[in-house]
């Protein structure tokens, strides 16, 4: 019926009608239902409003951020900026955001990363492998978080003192203090490195679409690994070299009562950190699970029949849609980490909530400290939806 | 398909009542999907006890017609009564119209949740305020009519497609309607279980009901129809007895699509 | 199967071959039996084998030392004198052993908080009700309107028991509460109170009335957006700010209020998911028969989408049930406060791996068996719904 099928414009569209004033017009109900909910909902919150003036001023507490500017005294064990308790509340704040995305991003990375592998070792075919990691799942799942980090933080805290630190690995030190890790000395040679690294990335991007539009032109297929390792290895080695290679360990050793050198990591740090990847893989597992069962198995057939190779079918037809099934789930996983790293405020892990917290506790502002925690979070998940969503529309199927 | 089973001569006798007002009156409609224009200049008007077939290419608009004519879909210009009342944004006379005109769907679109008996009580306890018992009484009754009383305990997922498509019509029928709408009512079913819902739609067209139906089913239109309506692309293009509508086409356009029709065939 | 060979018989390309079907053999490996079962699934390949290997020396190891740490060298009880508890025994094993004995001296404690100590069977009673009721919903005979009232009738029984002051029960505060009970009572009650809350919001999404579609949008993207402690910290510190001067509504009320506000937000985006996979034809038959939109969404709508969403809504309930811990934070005497409470006294100190094992222990056991009860009814209604 090819005849029929082409569609035609027309050029006035649909026109309106107009609205008349009784209670069976749809429209007219619409609009009455609509006022009526509104109405309520305002009338609540003008009422919730009004107690708040009230009693704010009653209890003489003062409103406003103006708080912000005001000397902080309060004590924050680690941070990521200089930070002294005599700076401001609003740099305190920021200290607290800052660990926040502190855990949160690296917590996303290990998650995802530990996550995937449970996730592929639910499906070996090793029946041993299978039924350990599906029991890591279901435990892991069904224990409440904050249970987990107060278990870690316990584990963590039961460790012995410092003198008696244990040494698994030469120059990695555990102790109830936290982890200690050696340190490399940062010297302009790996600055150089770390910007070689970039340009060797952007490099092997140009080359790989410069090699793709190659071969569609003349059908060769061009390796483009070797361009790649030298770009990504050897550019960012001779910047090194050319650097004076330097290499300055910053060995941790016992002193007295402590340790000195070396970088630590808190055990409040070190147990959230534990709790959130630990609970978040298992349940990235199943995503990933579900997202490599989802795609047909005909499509590995069809593919195959194709004469494709098992890792050409693998990154060029399974992969893109396993992604499009596991990318939703994964982002709300994502939001949820980055949520529960709000449970730190139960270990003493100094996030923005517990800075909030302590803030509202001093200045006696409730609302305006939960106004920043919420507008913090607010931020931080709208950002990560709107990139996934575009990602997302990215990768889409097109379907009619 | 479906035609060789139905006897092409017979013709049954006509119920419309030229006395009567016009059971369906559709002047100068108008429809858009956003700036695709669906129906153009529709005009139509089926008389009380009037049998009409509705045929044309698919996105002819055939469907969006007779779904305009209950209001599952609303049309933006032009006027659409039916028995006797306008079809508006009131919801008043929304009620009375559902409560007039039956319709059965290309997917059946049973409430799978609900027995078949359920199916068929649920609207005149709940829309015409009928006492449960008299309902069921009611509902039996049909489900003997379309010769499927012994479903009436069942879920919908159990049936075949044609007993749900015949569960369909008798569900609603049961609100007594006076004008029933066919949805390409056989489009969705296997060639073997056509012609047990077209025999009971022979049967409901018997009683002198008041009926629309889009179909590509020719014998069936042959035998029960008092005018076919050919609509290509939102119009009306022919119409006519279905003697004078498949024998001697006046269009170019009703002559492609009956040539393609029956190269189907 | 029959299919299959019904249609070879109608081919009589294929059926036709005369002669007779050779006689079958046997694979040349075995594929059935215990061994063969081993060597498919265990030691497939030397990379399988030596995985299976690492793996299972992994797990013997682990198992044993923690038989060790469990079993062979607990302490299970030790002597209490003049009401203190030497614990001297416990620190004598402490890494080596473990040391239960902390539960055994504080179980009642964990279990019920400071409810009076004579009146223990009655937060016992309102548990096992609690399992009854979760049991009874989880059968499928009552997947309808009697539902509603069970819980009505099972949820007010629980208050009568709590609180007592009537049928000869003495009145207990609710400041007194504590323990398990707790935990129970801000899930469930927070579920029931959000249900009916998320189903309106799910609905008010999906409407085409523009501005209770925008209300409902924020509202369940405003909570979402938001960790479940903040709102804890609202319920604790803001509330009372809310509210004109006098009046006052207890701590347990406000975190109750603020987790059937998160509930009700998670809850209606899986209902809204339900709405969503019913198919149009089922929303256009009930218009078509003239049902009204609260008749159509009561009678076709509602019971169809919220059966499609069963599983998610247990998931969902499961994530509610983890989620009550976090009142510990604003102190409220919830299952996991009541265990962290219980070794703040000096005698227990340290101790408190065994503890969280314990209340582990109980948490895994509801949130196995409701997820379980959800991937079994899954596959259920897969299998339903193919047929």
């Amino acid at each position: 019926m090819s005849a029929t099928a082409e569609p035609r414009l027309s050029r006035g569209g649909p026109p309106k009608r107009p609205l008349r004033l009784s209670w069976s017009d749809e429209r007219v109900r619409g609009i009455v239902w609509q006022v009526l909910v509104v109405a309520v909902i305002l009338g609540i919150v003008y009422w919730l409003w009004s107690n708040t003036v009230h009693n704010l001023e009653v209890r003489r507490i003062a409103t406003g951020f103006g708080f912000l500017e005001r000397e902080a005294g309060l004590p924050i064990g680690e941070s990521l900026i200089p930070y002294e308790p005599t700076d401001t509340y609003l740099r305190a704040l920021t200290v607290g955001v800052l660990n926040t995305l502190k855990v949160a991003v690296i917590g996303v990375v290990l998650a995802t990363i530990l996550g995937t592998l449970v996730g592929i070792a639910r499906l070996s075919r090793n029946w041993l492998l299978s039924k350990i990691a599906g029991a890591y799942v279901e435990v892991i799942r069904d224990l409440p978080l904050l249970l987990q980090l107060l278990f870690w933080y316990t584990i963590l805290q039961g460790l012995p003192g410092p003198r008696q630190a244990l040494n698994p690995v030469e120059g990695v030190f555990l102790s109830n203090r936290g982890m200690k890790v050696p340190a490399l000395v940062w010297e302009s040679g790996h600055s150089w490195a770390v910007i070689a690294f970039l340009v060797g990335l952007v490099i092997t991007f140009v080359y790989r679409r410069a090699a793709r539009q190659r071969q569609y032109a003349d059908g060769q297929p061009r390796k483009v690994w070797p361009v790649a390792l030298a770009a990504l290895v050897g550019l960012p080695l001779a910047a090194w070299a050319m650097g004076g290679a330097p290499w300055t360990i910053d060995w941790p050793a016992l002193g007295g009562f402590n340790f000195r050198g070396g970088t630590t990591i808190s055990p409040e740090y070190f147990a959230l950190l534990i709790g959130l990847v630990t609970y978040t893989a298992g349940f990235i597992a199943e995503i990933v699970r579900a997202g490599i069962l989802a795609v047909n198995q005909g499509q590995w057939e069809a593919a195959q029949a194709l004469g494709m190779r098992n890792g050409e079918i693998l990154r060029k037809i399974v992969l893109p849609q396993a992604l499009r099934v596991i990318v939703p789930p994964m982002t709300s996983q994502y939001l949820n980490l980055t949520k529960n790293s709000s449970l730190a405020v139960a270990i003493g892990y100094q996030d923005i909530v517990s800075i909030a917290n302590t803030t509202l506790n001093q200045t006696g502002q409730a609302i305006e400290g939960i106004a920043i925690i919420m507008l913090v979070y607010l931020t931080i998940s709208l950002s990560i939806s709107l990139f996934m969503n575009w990602y997302n529309a990215r990768i889409a199927l097109v379907e009619r | 398909m479906g035609e060789t089973m139905i006897g092409e001569d017979v013709h049954l006798a006509s119920a419309v009542r030229a006395d009567a007002p016009p059971a369906i009156v559709l002047d100068k409609v108008n429809k858009w999907f956003g700036a695709l224009h669906v129906l153009r200049d529709v005009n139509l008007q089926v008389a009380t006890g009037e049998r009409v077939v509705v045929c044309g290419p698919s996105g002819s608009g055939k469907s969006t017609m007779i779904r305009c004519i209950n209001r599952l879909e609303q049309h933006q210009e032009g006027r659409i009564l039916v028995d006797g009342i306008e079809l508006s944004d009131d919801l008043k006379s929304l009620d009375a119209i559902r409560r007039e005109v039956g319709m059965v769907f290309q997917s059946f679109n049973l409430f799978p949740h609900l027995t078949v008996l359920e199916n068929c009580t649920l609207a005149p306890i709940w829309v015409r305020r009928m006492p449960k018992r008299e309902a069921e009484e009611l509902a039996m009754e049909y489900l003997t009519r379309v010769r499927i009383p012994e479903q009436a305990k069942k879920y919908p997922g159990q049936l075949s497609g044609g007993q749900q498509q015949r569960v369909a019509i008798a569900r609603a029928l049961c609100m007594k309607p006076k004008i029933m709408l066919f949805d390409e009512p056989t489009s969705a079913l296997d060639p073997e279980m056509i012609k047990e819902v077209l025999d009971t739609m022979v049967m409901l067209a018997d009683t002198g009901m008041t009926m629309i139906c889009v179909t590509h089913e020719m014998g069936f239109a042959r035998q029960v129809a008092d005018r076919v309506v050919f609509m290509d692309r939102g119009e009306i293009v022919e119409s006519g007895t279905p003697d004078r509508i498949f024998n001697d086409p006046q269009t170019d356009r009703l002559r492609l699509f009956l040539s393609q029709i029956l190269r189907g065939h | 199967m029959a299919d299959t060979t019904s249609n070879i018989q109608l081919g009589t390309a294929i059926g036709g071959v005369p002669g007779e079907a050779s006689a079958p053999r046997n694979p040349p490996v075995a594929t059935t039996g215990a061994v063969a079962w081993a060597r498919q699934n265990l030691f497939s390949g030397w990379v399988n084998t030596a995985v299976t290997l690492a793996l299972g020396y992994l797990l013997v190891r682990w198992a044993l030392g923690f038989i060790d740490w469990a079993f062979v060298n607990a302490v299970w009880s030790v002597p209490v004198v003049n009401g203190q508890a030497q614990t001297a025994a416990c620190r004598d094993i402490k890494g080596v052993g473990a040391c239960w004995a902390v539960v055994t001296e504080k179980h009642r404690f964990i279990l019920f908080g400071t409810y009076p100590f004579e009146e223990h069977w009655r937060p016992a009673v309102v548990c096992l009700l609690f399992v009854g009721l979760y049991i009874v919903s989880a059968m499928r005979r009552f997947w309808n309107w009697s539902l509603v009232a069970i819980w009505a009738a099972t949820l007010t029984l629980i208050g009568v028991l709590m609180w007592g002051g009537i049928f000869g029960l003495s009145y207990v505060p609710q400041e007194r509460w504590g323990g398990l009970p707790i935990t129970l009572i801000l899930s469930t009650f927070g579920l029931a109170l959000a249900f009916p809350l998320a189903i309106l919001v799910a609905l008010g999404r999906r409407s085409r009335l523009p501005a209770i579609k925008v209300l409902c949008v924020l509202y369940v993207e405003l909570i979402r957006g938001v960790p479940l402690i903040s709102l804890l910290f609202m319920a604790s510190v803001m509330f009372p700010l809310f509210l004109p001067e006098g009046m006052n509504i207890d701590k347990l009320l406000r975190a109750q209020i603020a987790i059937t506000l998160f509930a009700g937000a998670y809850l209606a985006e899986v209902v809204r998911g339900g709405l969503q996979a019913l198919p149009r034809g089922q929303y256009e038959a009930a218009e078509a028969l003239g049902l009204s939109y609260w008749q159509k969404t009561g009678f076709i709508i509602l019971p169809q989408a919220l059966r499609l969403v069963i599983p998610p809504l247990v998931n969902t309930f499961i994530g509610f049930f983890k989620d009550t811990s976090l009142v510990l934070i604003i102190g409220i005497f919830d299952l996991l406060t009541a265990g962290k409470t219980a070794i703040v006294e000096p005698a227990w100190q340290g101790f408190g791996v065994e503890i969280y094992v314990t209340i582990g222990v109980i948490y895994f056991i509801f949130c196995f068996a409701m997820s379980k009860y959800s991937q079994d009814l899954e596959r259920d209604l897969n299998r339903h719904r193919r047929r």
